[in-house]
């Protein structure tokens, strides 16, 4: 399927059907990261039963350095 | 002992982890700042170079209590989504909301930190508006039931110190939530000042982040601001126009 992954376009794996295949492929599984797919917010407990369909828009964000 | 909403800290001091030379002095500075609260931004990850280090897996996260920022919004809307990725992560519930109006002072939006800040209340968060030192808006922002008031001493990252100190102390005066002054602060001396005139904490970052010596401006401001809030609970003497001797005027056998 095809998604726009922090605002690209890509052609994911067949492999990938939830969204935590997306972070176990982008190996992210330890990293704190968070999901939003579509404009919905994903915890943590979420990730493993949401399924990613073709033309999804993913954010994956984390926290940088800040004041 | 400073009070947030639930938490109680012992430090004084919130620090902000942008911009250092390295995580290995970052780390250090962190530490000798005694801080408890430490600041983050929220972004896209670069998910091609997912292995870059991030400065959050170097601590250990059960010391710190985190304060994300909203930092990057631009209307309340998004600041509210910026606060809700954050809490999503599981690993906080605080938020200082940042709304900025002006991308040359970077003085924040007060209407739209005023919309956000109710908004995420309702949605259970722990609620730091960085503001202005407008004193009728931390009023109002107080009404809402903001946990805290981070009124600016001056545009971030200026390193300007507290170009108002009058403003300031009437929002410190008014205020029934802590004060935290959030912004501009430059070196010790600003810091402590603050803390002089009544301010719970101070949140600053650049002014150790960016000094010659991160490390020895951490412990610097961590003292600076011990010794300006034990002068404020101490209570300064008042300022006179004339000399007042210290030592006695009698019993003087010479002349």
């Amino acid at each position: 399927m095809e998604v726009i992954l922090n605002g690209e376009n890509l052609k994911l794996s067949e492999e990938i059907v939830y969204v935590s295949d997306l972070l176990e492929y982008y190996k992210l599984l330890d990293k704190v990261v968070v999901i939003e797919v579509n404009g919905e917010i994903l915890n943590k407990v979420d990730h493993q039963e949401t399924l990613l369909s073709d033309r999804d828009r993913i954010e994956i964000v984390h926290f940088v350095g800040g004041g | 002992m400073l009070k947030i909403g639930p938490y109680s800290f012992q430090s004084r001091l919130l620090l902000g982890t942008g911009k250092y030379p390295n995580f290995d002095i970052q780390k250090q500075a962190v530490a000798e700042s005694e801080s408890e609260v430490l600041t983050f931004a929220v972004r896209r990850m670069n998910i091609f170079e997912a292995n870059q280090p991030n400065f959050l897996e170097k601590l250990d996260s059960k010391k710190y209590t985190l304060l994300p920022n909203t930092a990057g919004a631009k209307n309340a809307v998004e600041a509210v989504r910026i606060a809700k990725l954050a809490k999503a992560s599981g690993l906080c519930d605080m938020v200082k909301v940042e709304v900025i109006g002006c991308d040359k002072t970077l003085l924040p939006d007060p209407v739209e930190t005023l919309i956000a800040t109710e908004e995420l209340i309702k949605e259970g968060f722990i609620v730091l508006p960085y503001t202005s030192d407008d004193v009728v808006l931390a009023r109002k922002l107080q009404e809402l039931g903001c946990h805290a008031l981070m009124p600016g001493a001056s545009p971030i990252g200026s390193g300007r110190g507290i170009i108002n100190p009058l403003n300031l102390s009437f929002i410190i005066e008014q205020a029934t939530v802590p004060v935290i002054v959030d912004a501009g602060i430059g070196s010790p001396a600003d810091a402590a000042m603050a803390m002089e005139l009544g301010a719970d904490g101070i949140l600053l970052n650049t002014a150790v982040s960016a000094a010659k010596d991160p490390v020895k401006m951490a412990k610097a401001m961590k003292l600076a601001i011990e010794a300006g809030r034990l002068g404020f609970e101490a209570g300064r003497i008042p300022k006179k126009r004339y000399a007042t001797a210290s030592s006695p005027l009698e019993g003087m056998s010479i002349g």
